[in-house]
């Protein structure tokens, strides 16, 4: 893989949150360790799926990302520069090139701004349009994402979720940026209008060469949408590869365990699968096991898996994964 | 196999500021004993409801039950006092929410609640009711039960609160249980197990469950009849290798579309299904699906199609048009 072809590069990155006690005299009594240590590319034009669990760190992971949390150590390198390392006006400036879609499209829209004024809030902030230019440029990304462009003047509570979607969609697109972190982007939509906003983000990236690092819970979907897939367990990657790969040979047994836990839609199939059930649930991230952080959980657990942390390796062409079981 | 309740012609409407909300459109369908019947379809469209109405627990205003029958071991639920109703509701008839947080009291122990059902319909007393309240926290996989008896809501996982809700439910061995998308608030390895738990002592109690949910998948693992509901009306239903093999309604055949699906290795393009559901408020006159189907004909806009047979085994669907003759409209 040639170094030029990475948009994305992620170095070591740790993000945790401190639980501290006390009101006035606050002290750190420990934290919350949400990203552990995760190292891994996107490239130009990809999609990189990004699964796990609630609670195993993948938000914080997008979110550290574009530095909307900074890292506790750590480097992300956009294009070559270390975004860590940046901050105010030179930070704002690399902020076009990097966009955000949120889980909640309930949320994360403002109820008392209109649509327009949502749409073109990044336009006026990073001054590219004013005025009579920006309301064309709204109404442009508003036809974009198949929405009425009159619908302009109107106010969010006036949208079914997949139409506000589609206006965080556009968003999003306002400043042509060339990487966008979609996080758990329709995971509060219907089955049906799931199916229209992952076909519209599919259409935005062929149109404009788009790279997406995909968040979700939702196995089906990631392997629909993603050219390669890494998941993880309790803030580290577990297994990382090229989303056939992943689905048609998994390594990792948490993989496995999660693969074998979705349902298919098909009761013939569903018949004769046999699923692993794990026991138990994900411990705390502020006082994670010693050794493998899955340890607790797998069912094909070593000794040394209690003692040692394993590896993050490759193990086969373009395929990491980080087991004690996989020499 | 005997028919354990009946549902004829429900129909039920929320009474709000906005208008009239048509909820359930006179629904009709029958539960066998054993059988697990699976109630799927999106936000909105009355999957809930018409289960809450068949319980009484619909809130009075602004809900009403405005027509229908459940027919229950010879008696109509809907006309049955309240008193009599509390009776059957948790003993004969027990359920389980999504939200296992806010189903559970977070100021008593979670032994106290499994406790309550037991002296309430079983008449126990309170180490008996407390002996049995550990049985059943163990039988559903509650591991240490004996300890965590005395623990609260907020001491447990989302996961293991929907296991002391199966548990509750249990607690006077049920002849139906009805499971309201209970596990769409948890992750899929946890889901797993809840799904696991349910078959497992389904099939040790021999109960029959009702299961609504937004996920096809789920069904198609667990259920062995299956209802799909669009704006208060059943629009396809069948035994569920039926339904998933050959379905027939363009809805169920959108929502099938529109699943991507985890063993696909060739990534095709997803079906979506264009627009939105209607408005319960001001539901168009034909059919409901009408303005989002892709065969539609001209009868379609002026009158709803009626639930009938079109395949074998009582594979019914609500639909003016055969969409195995009939070229799909771009």
């Amino acid at each position: 893989m040639t170094e030029d072809n990475v948009l994305v590069r992620v170095e070591h990155l740790k993000k945790y949150f401190p639980i501290t006690r006390g009101i006035i005299f606050q002290r750190q009594v420990g934290a919350i360790k949400a990203v552990d240590d995760i190292s891994f590319n996107i490239r130009r034009g990809e999609t990189l799926g990004l699964v796990g669990e609630s609670g195993c760190g993948k938000s914080t992971t997008g979110r550290t990302i574009l530095q909307l949390y900074r890292p506790t150590a750590g480097s992300v390198f956009f294009e070559g520069q270390d975004l860590s390392k940046m901050k105010g006006e030179q930070l704002r400036r690399m902020r076009r090139k990097m966009q955000m879609i949120f889980q909640d499209p309930y949320a994360s829209l403002n109820p008392r701004m209109t649509v327009g004024n949502i749409v073109g809030e990044p336009l006026e902030v990073h001054g590219v349009a004013r005025g009579k230019e920006r309301r064309e440029r709204v109404q442009e990304l508003l036809q974009l994402v198949g929405l009425n462009p009159y619908f302009i003047n109107r106010y969010p509570h006036e949208f079914s979720g997949g139409q506000r979607q589609r206006i965080g969609v556009a968003r999003a697109l306002a400043l042509n940026p060339s990487f966008i972190v979609c996080d758990e982007p329709i995971s509060a939509l219907d089955v049906s209008i799931q199916a229209q906003v992952v076909n519209l983000l599919e259409d935005l990236q062929e149109e404009f060469g788009l790279t997406y690092l995909f968040i979700a819970h939702d196995l089906s979907m990631v392997r629909h949408i993603s050219d390669r897939v890494a998941v993880m367990y309790l803030g580290k990657i577990v297994e990382l590869t090229d989303r056939n790969e992943l689905y048609n040979n998994p390594l990792h047994p948490y993989t496995q365990a999660l693969l074998s836990a979705v349902p298919i839609p098909d009761p013939v199939v569903e018949e004769t699968r046999k699923r692993i059930i794990l026991e138990g649930d994900v411990p705390s991230p502020a006082n994670p096991p010693a050794g493998c952080n899955f340890s607790t959980r797998c069912p094909r657990v070593l000794d040394v898996c209690h003692e040692e942390e394993p590896e993050f390796k490759e193990v086969g062409p373009e395929h990491w994964v980080a087991c004690h079981l996989i020499a | 196999m005997t028919t354990l309740l009946e549902v004829k012609g429900l129909k039920t409407r929320f009474y709000t500021q906005d208008g009239v909300v048509h909820a359930v459109n006179g629904i009709s369908y029958t539960l066998d004993e054993g059988e697990t019947l699976g109630i799927v379809g999106e936000s909105g469209c009355g999957k809930s409801v018409s289960v809450l109405s068949t319980m009484r627990l619909i809130p009075e205003p602004p809900g009403k039950i405005v027509g229908g029958q459940v027919i229950f071991e010879g008696e109509d639920l809907l006309k049955m006092p309240m008193d009599e109703i509390r009776r059957v509701r948790g003993n004969k008839i027990a359920m389980i929410f999504q939200d296992p947080m806010t189903s559970l009291n977070p100021v008593l122990t979670i032994g106290r609640q499994v406790e309550e059902a037991l002296e309430l319909h079983m008449g126990m007393s309170r180490s008996q009711a407390r002996q049995r309240a550990i049985e059943l926290l163990q039988m559903v996989g509650i591991p240490q039960a004996e300890d965590r008896i005395d623990d609260y809501p907020h001491q447990f996982s989302g996961g293991m609160r929907q296991r002391v809700m199966i548990a509750m439910a249990l607690s006077c061995n049920p002849q139906i249980l009805i499971a309201d998308e209970p596990t769409t608030a948890l992750d899929v390895t946890i889901q797993a197990q809840i799904v696991d738990l349910v078959k497992r002592l389904r099939d040790e109690i021999g109960m029959a469950v009702i299961w609504i949910t937004h996920d096809l998948g789920i069904i198609a693992g667990l259920a062995d009849k299956v209802i799909v509901m669009y704006a208060g009306y059943i629009v396809e239903t069948a035994p569920v290798k039926e339904l998933y093999g050959d379905p027939r309604h363009p809805y169920t055949i959108g929502l099938l579309g529109s699943l991507p699906r985890l063993d696909a290795h060739q990534s095709r393009r997803l079906v979506s299904i264009e627009g939105l559901p209607p408005d319960l408020i001001d539901l168009p006159p034909g059919c409901p699906f009408a303005p989002r189907c892709n065969y539609i004909i001209d009868r379609c806009l002026e009158e709803n199609p009626p639930l009938e047979v079109v395949g074998p085994n009582n594979h019914r669907i609500a639909c003016w048009v055969d969409v195995k003759a009939t070229p799909k409209l771009q």
